[in-house]
């Protein structure tokens, strides 16, 4: 699989370096694998010094672990990216402008371009929120989209993470470990900076804070705490954007307004950035057993004295049984053609698409429509006999809860592993923000690595690794031939 | 500040204390035991009681000796107040406040958490010596970057505080466990035995120089416990930890915490250590007074978290 692939620094050639990569040709031409190695093995001392740290779940003895870092970046060009970003603002446009309608007039079923029961039988879907607005109608405040790419102009969309993506953390530090490490390579390649996210999360937020809250609204962050294997980034973002990181038993209703407890007393909360699922914000209102949320918090919401961030609810966007009506969907809200495209997608709910699959189970992806983070998925083409079969019964017994993938020749980046510099398949997370004065997003990413050779699983908690993604002001750097590292 | 922000804080400074407290408990028993007067499991023993810690090794049913008291007190994670427990705790609430502490105090923390496989088992095969000295260094290194590196804010001011009455308790407790051996009665006073004891119990607060430094004189039990509960100089004695205690709580009024139980409460505290010569400290009880000012400082802890919400 990795012979057809696109490399991001070869191209399908396997030849010369493709112009956005010369330099980066060259610095790995010029530069001692050892010295490469050192200075990775640098750079995750400093994260594991800094506990730049993930947990596991299900694995005791690494209770902690870092994401492996890779030194060699992965370098998109201008006009690469200014694709992207019309793509991406588009996408995310049409997703909220799909959340908006699906809880409020249901034009798209009316129209008759979903089916009712996908949207209305749908786990995701909250029938609290028929009811509320959030403020300023906003929903996926913050979007991480997930991108692979199979060729030079060839992008597509793979998942569309509208709930609470993580990742952002790895975004900024990966850059701030490059910047110390290679600080000539990254000024000579003029890569735009990503140091802006915070600010930009920070007046996302406070743009979309409910009216009557002033000119000083409060935001808070609220993680489910210490154990979680993301909380690094929760109090990252936190400290980057100096507002209180809280946990639900850190929260009070009164009055259906929003309050924490503090030294100096109870402070009201305007804005709240949740990194809590659904399901766990509210007892009252969702799980009652819930000790992560806050009792009362959806009657705050509903009296309009509390944003929530992204809106509950949004889940419903990024199933992945609505994935495969991406295209539909952006074409019925912006009236125009998708820029960025879906991955084929077979729908085993439907007859013809079950049959489809069933016969050619050892060549697609088959994914759980609710399943993240790589966990209840196949890969046909990596999977013995035993386990297609265990999964073919899987698909059976319910195949509503199934879609299929092609298995898709996932673009390659020369990446640091043992025995040198090799090609391992990447995907690219950008993180896409709305508030109430439109929809952003900061020039990267975060570039996800599949450390194993040949495998297609980049997602950290299967043993994935991080790169800094590099987007260029230029279509290829100006000046490729100052000397780096050891020689300089 | 968030109320748990504060209470992860005061618990941080109360958690490095004590490890480091408790590390020198086994220092003073170590030293102890070399000289010929040493009584075996009775010193072991009064190390469990200083650590305050003797009730849950009694429900273990372990005799009372060298090895069993050193795995006790240093790396047992089921004692709470075991060296391993204590460091691992502050990290984990230094983990949970991160950003409420600089980053030179978290890595101390989080570098100690790191190594701590490595020191422990080192410390189980013989070079425990090795073990507390790390602690030790690991300790000074938190509060060195802690007064190095930290605002001037409610953040210290909690940490501080958690340490205060930490420290105040810490005093406390090894002066009641030792107050026999203080007064002159048994043994003739002055004889070789109480004479180790009193440099044990010295040395294992650091304070033997300190002592002829401000006594310029042979070791006295009445001036050693004077030394342990009045003398401001000494930075672990009881009036030095109040006095560190109520300066923390006027800081953080001044910075607008919330006022209440735990104001009124430093006061009696003082108070009740401002009128005494330590003689008369002595002559109506040396034990009584401990117990009560042990009392005291927990109803003082128990007003820090009533007053800031914990």
């Amino acid at each position: 699989m990795t012979d057809l692939a696109f490399d991001e620094m070869h191209g399908f050639t396997g030849q010369e370096p493709r112009p956005s990569y010369r330099a980066i040709a060259d610095w790995l031409h010029r530069t001692d694998h050892a010295d490469l190695a050192s200075q990775q093995q640098a750079a995750e001392t400093i994260f594991r010094k800094l506990g730049i740290t993930f947990a596991v779940y299900g694995d005791e003895d690494a209770e902690e672990r870092i994401i492996p870092f890779d030194i060699v970046p992965r370098v998109l060009a201008a006009k690469e990216w200014g694709r992207l970003e019309e793509g991406l603002i588009q996408r995310v446009t049409a997703i909220n402008a799909f959340l908006t309608d699906i809880y409020g007039k249901r034009e798209i079923l009316k129209a008759g371009i979903l089916p009712p029961e996908l949207i209305l039988a749908n786990p995701q879907f909250r029938l609290a929120m028929t009811t509320i607005r959030p403020p300023h109608d906003v929903w996926a405040h913050i979007c991480g989209i997930d991108m692979v790419r199979t060729g030079p102009d060839e992008f597509f969309v793979l998942e569309d993470n509208a709930r609470t993506p993580s990742g952002v953390s790895y975004m900024l530090e990966n850059r701030e470990a490059m910047q110390r490490l290679f600080p000539d390579l990254v000024a000579d390649h003029r890569v735009r900076s990503v140091e802006s996210y915070p600010d930009m999360l920070l007046a996302m937020m406070r743009s979309v804070a409910p009216k009557g809250s002033g000119d000083d609204p409060c935001c808070a962050i609220l993680t489910p705490g210490q154990f979680n294997s993301a909380f690094y980034e929760h109090s990252f973002l936190a400290d980057r954007i100096g507002v209180e990181l809280v946990e639900g038993n850190d929260l009070q209703v009164v009055d259906r307004k929003l309050f924490m407890r503090t030294t100096e007393g109870m402070k009201r909360i305007d804005v709240l950035y949740r990194r809590v699922d659904d399901d766990f914000l509210d007892p009252l209102m969702f799980r009652p057993d819930s000790i992560l949320g806050v009792p009362g918090l959806m009657d705050a919401y509903a009296a309009g004295n509390i944003t929530i961030v992204n809106a509950p609810g949004t889940g419903i966007a990024d199933d992945k049984a609505i994935y495969s009506y991406m295209p539909e969907i952006v074409r019925f809200y912006t009236g125009k053609d998708a820029i960025l495209p879906n991955v084929h997608t077979y729908r085993c709910r439907e007859a013809d698409d079950l049959g489809y699959v069933l016969d050619h189970l050892s060549e697609l992806v088959v994914k759980l429509v609710d399943g993240s983070g790589g966990y209840g998925m196949l890969v046909g083409p990596r999977s013995t006999k035993a386990e297609i079969e265990a999964f073919r019964a899987q698909i059976i017994a319910t195949p509503q809860r199934y879609i299929a993938q092609p298995t898709l020749a996932l673009s390659t980046c020369p990446t640091l592993v043992e025995e040198g510099i090799a090609p391992r398949h990447v995907d690219l997370r950008p993180f896409v923000l709305t508030g109430s004065k439109g929809t952003k997003i900061v020039p990267g990413g975060l570039t996800r690595v599949a450390l194993q050779q040949g495998s297609l699983v980049v997602n950290s908690s299967q043993g994935g690794g991080t790169k800094d993604t590099w987007v260029l002001a230029d279509d290829e750097p100006t000046v490729p031939t100052t000397p780096h590292g050891k020689e300089a | 500040m968030l109320s748990r922000t504060a209470s992860s804080l005061y618990w941080i400074g109360r958690h490095i204390e004590r490890a480091d407290f408790v590390a020198r408990l086994i220092e003073a028993a170590l030293q102890f035991e070399l000289l010929p007067q040493a009584r075996g499991g009775d010193d072991w023993g009064s190390a469990v009681s200083s650590s305050g810690a003797m009730d849950r090794f009694a429900t273990s049913g372990q005799v009372i000796n060298r090895t069993n008291v050193i795995a006790f007190l240093a790396f047992d994670q089921d004692n709470p107040g075991s060296i391993m427990s204590c460091m691992e705790l502050a990290r984990n609430d230094a983990r949970a406040i991160r950003t409420a502490i600089t980053r030179e105090c978290f890595e101390t923390l989080n570098e100690a958490h790191l190594a701590m496989k490595t020191h422990v088992r080192r410390g189980k095969t013989g070079d425990i010596q090795g073990f507390i000295d790390w602690i030790k260094t690991v300790t000074r290194g938190f509060e060195g970057a802690m007064h190095r590196t930290m605002l001037r804010n409610d953040s210290l001011w909690f940490l501080r505080l958690g340490s205060a009455i930490e420290r105040a308790d810490n005093t406390a407790r090894l002066l009641d466990v030792k107050y026999h051996c203080l007064l002159p009665q048994g043994e003739e006073v002055g004889g070789t035995h109480d004479q180790a004891q009193w440099t044990a119990l010295l040395r294992s607060v650091s304070a033997v120089t300190a002592y002829r430094w401000i006594y310029r004189d042979g070791l006295k039990p009445w001036l050693v416990a004077d030394l342990m509960i009045l003398r401001r100089e000494m930075p672990r004695s009881l009036a030095a930890c109040v006095d560190e205690a109520a300066a923390m709580l006027a800081c953080l009024r001044a910075d607008g915490g919330r006022t209440g139980a735990a104001d009124r409460q430093i006061r009696k505290i003082q108070t009740s250590l401002a009128k005494l010569p330590i003689d008369d400290v002595i002559k109506s009880g040396l034990h009584e007074f401990l117990q009560e000012f042990l009392a005291d400082n927990n109803q003082l802890g128990r007003a820090v978290s009533d007053q800031f919400l914990f």
